[in-house]
């Protein structure tokens, strides 16, 4: 049984997570489609360390962990705030008239 | 035959067959370099000598011959996909496998099964038929049937509405098959070799030199291995799991996760199931080999990884559904079990075709289905490397439906859940 250590509830099974992939940088929101494409399609898939996403399912709770996808070996898990300590605004979209 | 039988049979030395002339140097140029000596590397080797003329072709790999997925998968082939373009594609696939034997003059131990997918919800039972309907289309034997046809065609199926997931119906596909994959891999490593292609192993492409390099353009000129460079005019990579990080050598970002697959088998029983089950809400695929070994697989892992390790979670779950389809398998042991690192897409169909390298090629985004592609991919690929043209028939796998935002939403693919 592998274990990943949730921030918030502690050592844990890791079948009770659901991987969000790599974290990347969210483009601008007035982005390029290419440059939408680069970030929601295309992977560096890179094999080594990586800053990724979990989700604790029963807790609901995102956190990231830095894993290496070669080894599966768990280095490091944080609460997300700690990359993400402003809040996203989205603008409301114009409405046409 | 009698008399070599006699022959032989009294003389102590029987002649035997190198079917693969021994290792040579690297030549410094070639016309093709194939990167990866998986089945697909070695169709596109065998079918670009013996369709084509063109024997100046070097295959590359980094491991043994076949060792990577090839030598893994659960050897499944069939052609009941969902999307037009897949179907039309895996057809022609199952149509050279049956010949395959006969061309190789070595037996791949193709066997016609029978495939049934089945269906637990509603929601599969639609998609069955749909995938029925567009099969039958292209003239594809398959369609979908109901408990007590099932009952008939495959008796040892537990069909008790007692179930946690009871089954409610299935997709039968009568052209379904296994075959033997290492066969495979050798019957067109020893046929390209047999005509002049040069393969060599524990060679590994480093990384790939090109000149005009405009962005994520240009053209390649060679490949840089731990064995030395080489020059050629064409490359093409199949490289499988390592997908991502070979296209990354000309600078190419994939929409390609690696991600394992496990499988394993039971030790051998005698012959009881003639049929391949699959569940995809269950997560469960079996077939009997003809060694009596229950072959047995899954889903991917939950998460990437480039590794091979087996998990005790796999096991757990794929146990589980598979004593609810056969409870009386359950003092049957488990004899090997093994992982392939597979090459996910989001649209679970393949990238194929040019890339925005003029001479550089690509074959990739296999995951869990491209076994029973290896003849299709090999024949449609010499044909674009000799011609210079992508073939119809593959057109639609362009890894520029990605950036058209253009996805195929293959839901026919196995080993997915949808
Ligand atoms: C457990 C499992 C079950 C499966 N079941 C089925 C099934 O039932 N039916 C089906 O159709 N498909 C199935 N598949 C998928 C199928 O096995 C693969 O899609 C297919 O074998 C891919 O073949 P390939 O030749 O492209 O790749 P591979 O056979 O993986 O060959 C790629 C080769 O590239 C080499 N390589 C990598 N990097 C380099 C480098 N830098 N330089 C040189 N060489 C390199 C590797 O050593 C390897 O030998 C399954 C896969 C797995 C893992």
């Amino acid at each position: 049984m592998k274990i990943l250590n949730c921030p918030l509830n502690g050592p844990r099974n890791i079948s009770e997570f659901v991987w969000g992939g790599e974290v990347k940088e969210h483009p601008a929101l007035d982005c390029t489609d290419e440059q939408w494409v680069d970030y929601a399609v295309l992977e560096n898939n890179t094999a080594g360390v990586v800053r990724e996403w979990w989700y604790h399912v029963p807790t609901a709770y995102w956190i990231i962990a830095e894993r290496n996808t070669v080894t599966d070996e768990i280095i490091r898990t944080y609460p997300a705030r700690e990359l993400f300590k402003d809040r996203v605004e989205f603008p409301a979209p114009a409405v046409k008239p | 035959m009698v008399f070599a039988l006699l022959k032989y049979g009294l003389n102590r030395h029987y002649p035997r067959v190198h079917q693969f002339p021994k290792p040579r140097d690297l030549r410094p140029s070639y016309d093709v370099v194939i990167i990866g000596g998986g089945g697909h590397g070695l169709a596109t080797a065998y079918y670009l000598a013996r369709d084509w003329g063109i024997t100046n072709v070097a295959v590359l790999d980094k491991g043994y011959l076949g060792g990577g997925n090839t030598a893994r998968n659960t050897a499944i082939i069939r052609s009941n996909y969902l999307t037009p373009e897949g179907v039309r594609f895996y057809d022609e696939s199952v149509r050279l496998y049956k010949d395959l034997s006969n061309d190789f003059d070595m037996n791949i131990m193709y066997s016609e099964r029978g495939h049934f997918t089945l269906a637990h919800t509603d929601a599969a039972i639609r998609t069955m038929r749909w995938r029925a309907e567009v099969n039958k289309h292209f003239g594809i034997e398959s369609e979908l049937i109901f408990n007590d046809d099932i009952a008939k065609l495959c008796p040892q199926l537990n069909l008790s509405d007692k179930a946690r997931y009871p089954v409610l119906g299935a997709l039968y596909h009568v052209p379904g098959s296994i075959a033997r994959h290492d066969a495979v891999a050798w019957g067109y490593g020893a046929g390209a070799a047999m005509r002049g292609v040069d393969i060599h192993q524990r060679t590994e492409v480093l990384s790939v030199t090109r000149e005009g390099v405009n962005g994520t353009g240009g053209r390649v000129t060679g490949v840089l291995t731990n064995r030395g460079p080489i020059a050629c005019k064409k490359v093409i990579q199949a490289v499988a799991g390592a997908s991502g990080q070979v296209a990354a050598m000309v600078g190419m970002r994939l929409p390609i996760r690696t991600i394992p697959l496990q499988a394993c088998v039971s030790q051998p029983l005698k012959p009881f199931l003639d049929k391949i089950i699959v569940s995809g809400s269950l997560h469960v695929y079996i077939s009997q080999s003809s060694r009596g070994e229950l072959v047995m697989g899954g889903s991917t892992d939950p998460y990437s990884l480039y590794g091979t390790r087996s998990t005790l979670d796999f096991k757990e779950g794929l146990m589980a559904h598979m004593l609810e389809l056969f409870p009386f398998l359950g003092n049957v042991k488990i004899l090997r079990q093994w992982a392939g690192m597979t090459d996910m897409t989001p649209d679970f169909a393949p990238i194929m075709g040019e890339t925005q390298i003029e001479n550089y090629y690509i074959d990739a985004g296999w995951g869990t289905w491209g076994f029973k592609a290896t003849p299709v991919c090999g024949k449609r690929n010499a044909e674009m490397l000799a011609t210079g043209r992508v073939p119809e028939l593959i057109q639609g796998f362009t890894y520029r439906r990605f950036h058209d935002y253009n996805q195929l939403g293959e839901k026919g693919a196995a080993s997915v859940g949808h």
